[in-house]
């Protein structure tokens, strides 16, 4: 049986204590808001993009559990600096991490320290807290302002 | 009767689900608020129904028929003298407390609630009893009016006073919270509105099984409720209304079982409860709901209500002694129910941490948003006990939020 140490890890602990990148950025190219309404997280995500869609900035802000914003804050450190694309393909591969498609040790990958979300499969009713600021970039990208995790 | 103290490892024997084990321990099961665990007597009762009877009722001139008409019945005289109801005509049986609520919206109200009235309900309502008139409201074009609750949980009476007016046309409220876990004064409310031909409904998903509920003392003129937080089945609940009411409120749903004769000129509807319960009903949940009403019946609620004082004042202080926690709802008059927050953890990571350690609490909005924003909170969690919870099993939650603050620290 699993032990909630494997979800509560230290460096989630870490990046929930200390958001990186928290709080609204007042120049960004793309912003969506997130809402989960079965437990009332809620974030927006700012990115700023320049002309060769690389991503300069990502912001975000809000609030949620411990598991939603250390994964919008491992996201945003993530994202910083990667172009839209490397951004659509980590979205996806981060995606089949969590639904348990991809073994993070066997599969090849570059989602670095976000394999750190892993077992989060385990808990079906927190997979959601950890995709929710992910969608919502993804809303961003696509000009989508409002994301739900209900659909 | 039974004392409850001593008898308690027996009450928990009636209940199988606390034989599991969750994540490797003993189930220490604090949901109640949300669906009570169901005692053997009420499955076994369930089983007996699709086992041996398993037929239709009200049209069959056969023996299993008739034998199902009648254990269904039977059902409805409990449920009617465990209310302590004038007549078992008066018992409609529903889906649960939110299809009771919607089927006076939508009938009662419907007919008799005009536009420019007003529907008067409290800040602490489920889902189920504001929805339900906001979309009457909007058909209808009538105001939602809501009345304040203090920072304790407990409605403001002067308020609530100077919210009847003239053109308040039905008050509805919950006898007990199910995030707060106050218990309303809704006697003194019922009386109030009568003084002034205002009738009233009560939520009463969250009292019936905690306490006696007397709908004549009450003089309540609607009261719905579920079977399944008073350890009986999902998907059935009861409409109490007066029969005043029931003779002048129309149908809201047609079919078989409602009519006494149709033809393509004139349908002419059968008489209550029956010209409300269109279709083929619940009849294994109506016949588990009798188990219920039965099994409670035999423990006695004086010993159940002693036993929730006794659990609902330790569950209290042993919260209270927790540093960095802020118990939500602190009414005087209140069921073993918690609401709370912990400095800097989330509710969802407080239940997922805990459950690790076998407790099962409820963590979110508690289907009641506008009470959360009330509190300026997105969410808590939420224990709720009943008639099989033991100081024991305080204890352990107790150690499991001590768990989760030193995850967080």
């Amino acid at each position: 049986m699993t032990d909630n140490r494997e979800l509560y890890q230290q460096v989630i602990l870490e990046h929930n204590r200390k958001p990186r990148n928290f709080g609204k950025i007042e120049t960004y190219t793309h912003r969506a808001h997130g809402d989960n309404p079965l437990c009332g997280d809620a974030y927006d995500v700012y990115l700023s993009i320049n002309t060769d869609g690389l991503i300069e900035e990502i912001n975000f802000d809000g609030h949620g559990c411990a598991i939603s914003k250390a994964s919008a804050s491992m996201m945003t450190a993530s994202l910083k600096g990667k172009t839209v694309e490397e951004a659509e393909g980590l979205f996806e591969e981060f995606h089949q991490l969590i639904m348990k498609k991809m073994d993070p040790n066997k599969d090849t990958h570059k989602l670095g320290k976000l394999t750190v979300f892993s077992g989060i499969w385990q808990y079906p009713a927190r997979v959601k807290c950890a995709t929710l600021s992910w969608h919502t970039m993804k809303g961003a990208l696509n000009h989508t302002s409002e994301i739900t995790t209900e659909v | 009767m039974l004392t409850m103290e001593t008898n308690i490892s027996k009450i928990r024997q009636d209940f199988p689900a606390l034989k599991r084990l969750v994540r490797g321990r003993d189930l220490v099961y604090l949901d109640n608020a949300a669906t009570t665990l169901k005692p053997q007597s009420v499955i076994d009762a369930i089983t007996h129904y699709y086992t041996d009877l398993s037929s239709n009722v009200h049209r069959g001139v056969h023996f299993l028929s008739e034998e199902s008409t009648a254990r269904f019945e039977e059902a409805r005289e409990k449920v009617s003298q465990f209310i302590s109801a004038r007549q078992s005509a008066e018992i409609v049986f529903t889906r649960g407390t939110t299809d009771a609520i919607n089927l006076v919206s939508q009938s009662y109200g419907k007919t008799f609630i005009k536009s420019g009235d007003e529907i008067l309900i409290t800040e602490m309502e489920h889902h189920s009893n504001i929805v339900s008139w906001q979309i009457l409201c909007k058909e209808k074009g009538c105001v939602l009016k809501v009345a304040p609750i203090t920072d304790e949980g407990e409605l403001v009476m002067d308020e609530f006073e100077k919210l009847i007016g003239p053109k308040t046309k039905m008050i509805a409220l919950v006898y007990v919270s199910n995030v707060l876990g106050t218990i309303n004064p809704v006697k003194d409310i019922i009386r109030l509105a009568h003084e002034r031909n205002i009738p009233v409904l009560i939520d009463g998903a969250q009292a019936v099984g905690q306490f006696p509920v007397d709908v004549v003392d009450l003089d309540c003129d609607f009261f719905a409720f579920s079977a399944h937080k008073m350890f009986g089945p999902t998907g059935v609940g009861v409409l109490y209304a007066k029969a005043e009411y029931l003779n002048l409120m129309p149908p809201i749903q047609g079919g078989g079982d409602m009519i006494l004769s149709v033809s393509f000129d004139k349908t002419t509807y059968n008489t209550i409860p029956y010209k409300f319960e269109a279709g083929t009903p619940n009849i294994a949940g109506v016949i588990g709901l009798g188990a219920a009403v039965e099994y409670i019946n035999q423990l006695g609620f004086e010993s159940i209500v002693q036993h929730e004082k006794d659990i609902s004042a330790y569950l209290t202080q042993s919260l209270g002694e927790v540093e960095g926690l802020k118990i939500i709802g602190r009414a005087k008059n209140k069921v073993p129910i918690a609401s709370f927050v912990l400095d800097h953890v989330h509710p969802h990571d407080i239940g997922t941490i805990i459950d690790e350690e076998g407790v099962a609490v409820r963590t979110g909005h508690h289907c009641a948003q506008p009470l959360m924003s009330r509190y300026g909170l997105p969410a808590t969690a939420r224990a709720s006990f009943s008639l099989y919870n033991t100081k024991e099993e305080v204890d352990i939650l107790i150690k499991a939020i001590e768990k989760v603050k030193a995850v967080f620290k």
